[in-house]
C-alpha cells in the first residue's frame, strides 16, 4: 500500500535533515575554535544527500508496477570543507605556535545559519507529510464504520 | 442490474491512485535538498482514464504462453515536473508547489473515502431494510 511507503520516505527525509542540523550545530559550535597547526584546525562539515530508490515487498507481490515510485533520501557521507584555513596572530594564546599564530576554523557562519533554516523548513514539511498520511491511513482503516 | 462487485465505481481505483500520487509527492518533498533530484508527478487524469478503459482495451491473449499485462500504473505515467525557477544544483523540487499538490491529493483521497463510506452505509441500510 503506497500510503504506508510515505512513512518510510518522509522518515528518511527526517533522518537526513536531522543529520544536516547536527553538522550545522557542530559547525556553529566550533566556529571560533583554534588550533596550533593548520592540519588540526576545525573544518566545516556538510552531509551529502542522494536519492534512494525503494520498492516495498508488498507491492512487488501484489504485482502493482510502481517501480521507483517512492524515493527516499540517504546521506552518502559527510565531507569537510576545503576552504582555506585562516591564521591569526595571538601570541598570548596557549595554543599559539612558535611564531605566535593560531589557526582558526574555516566555518562560514552565514552559510551555516542559512543551512540551518533550510534544514528546519524541510524537516517541518516532512513532518506535515507524515501527519497528513497518518490521518488518511487512520480514516482508511475505519472505512465503513 | 448493478452487481455488488462494482458498487464503489471509480472511487475504488481513484483511492489507489491518490495514495500513489501522495507517495510520489512525499518523495519529492523529502528530496527537496538532494542535488540533481528531478521532481516527479502522476498524470492523474490520464492514469484514471486508463483505469476506466482497462476492461475494454485489455490486450488479447491468443496463446496460453502470452504474458498478462499486470499493474495499474507504470513508470510511463510518472512525468517530470517543469520547474518555475530552476535551481543551481539541478534539483527541480519546489516545496510550495509540492505542498499544495500534496494537500490537494489528501483532500481528494478523503473525498473518495467519504463516497465509499456513504455507499457502504447505503448498501447496509438496503440490506437491513431499516
Amino acid at each position: 500500500m503506497s500510503l504506508l511507503n510515505i512513512f518510510d520516505v518522509a522518515g528518511s527525509g527526517l533522518a537526513a535533515q536531522s543529520m544536516r542540523l547536527n553538522t550545522t550545530a557542530s559547525n556553529l559550535a566550533n566556529a571560533d575554535s583554534v588550533a596550533s597547526d593548520p592540519a588540526q584546525a576545525y573544518r566545516a562539515r556538510e552531509p551529502v544527500f542522494a536519492a534512494v530508490m525503494r520498492q516495498s515487498g508488498m507491492d512487488m507481490m501484489a504485482g502493482v508496477g510502481d517501480q521507483g515510485e517512492s524515493v527516499g533520501v540517504q546521506v552518502l557521507g559527510i565531507v569537510e570543507s576545503q576552504a582555506p584555513i585562516a591564521r591569526r596572530y595571538e601570541p598570548g594564546n596557549p595554543l599559539a605556535d612558535g611564531e605566535g599564530y593560531v589557526y582558526t576554523s574555516n566555518v562560514n557562519t552565514i552559510e551555516a545559519l542559512t543551512n540551518m533554516i533550510s534544514a528546519s523548513r524541510t524537516f517541518q514539511s516532512n513532518i506535515e507529510v507524515i501527519n497528513t498520511s497518518r490521518d488518511l491511513v487512520l480514516k482508511t482503516i475505519s472505512m465503513g464504520r | 442490474m448493478q452487481t455488488l462487485s462494482n458498487i464503489f465505481g471509480i472511487h475504488e481505483s481513484a483511492l489507489k491512485l491518490h495514495a500513489q500520487r501522495a507517495s510520489v509527492l512525499a518523495s519529492n518533498l523529502s528530496n527537496a535538498d538532494t542535488p540533481n533530484y528531478k521532481a516527479r508527478d502522476l498524470d492523474f487524469a490520464a492514469v484514471l482514464r486508463g483505469e476506466g478503459d482497462k476492461s475494454s482495451m485489455a490486450l488479447m491473449q491468443t496463446s496460453s504462453r502470452h504474458l498478462a499485462l499486470s499493474g495499474s500504473s507504470t513508470e510511463a505515467d510518472l512525468k517530470y515536473r517543469n520547474p518555475f525557477q530552476p535551481s543551481l544544483d539541478g534539483n527541480t523540487v519546489e516545496v510550495p508547489v509540492e505542498q499544495s499538490a500534496f494537500a490537494q491529493t489528501a483532500v481528494r483521497y478523503q473525498a473518495s473515502l467519504m463516497f465509499i463510506n456513504r455507499r457502504i452505509a447505503g448498501i447496509e441500510s438496503a440490506i437491513t431494510g431499516n
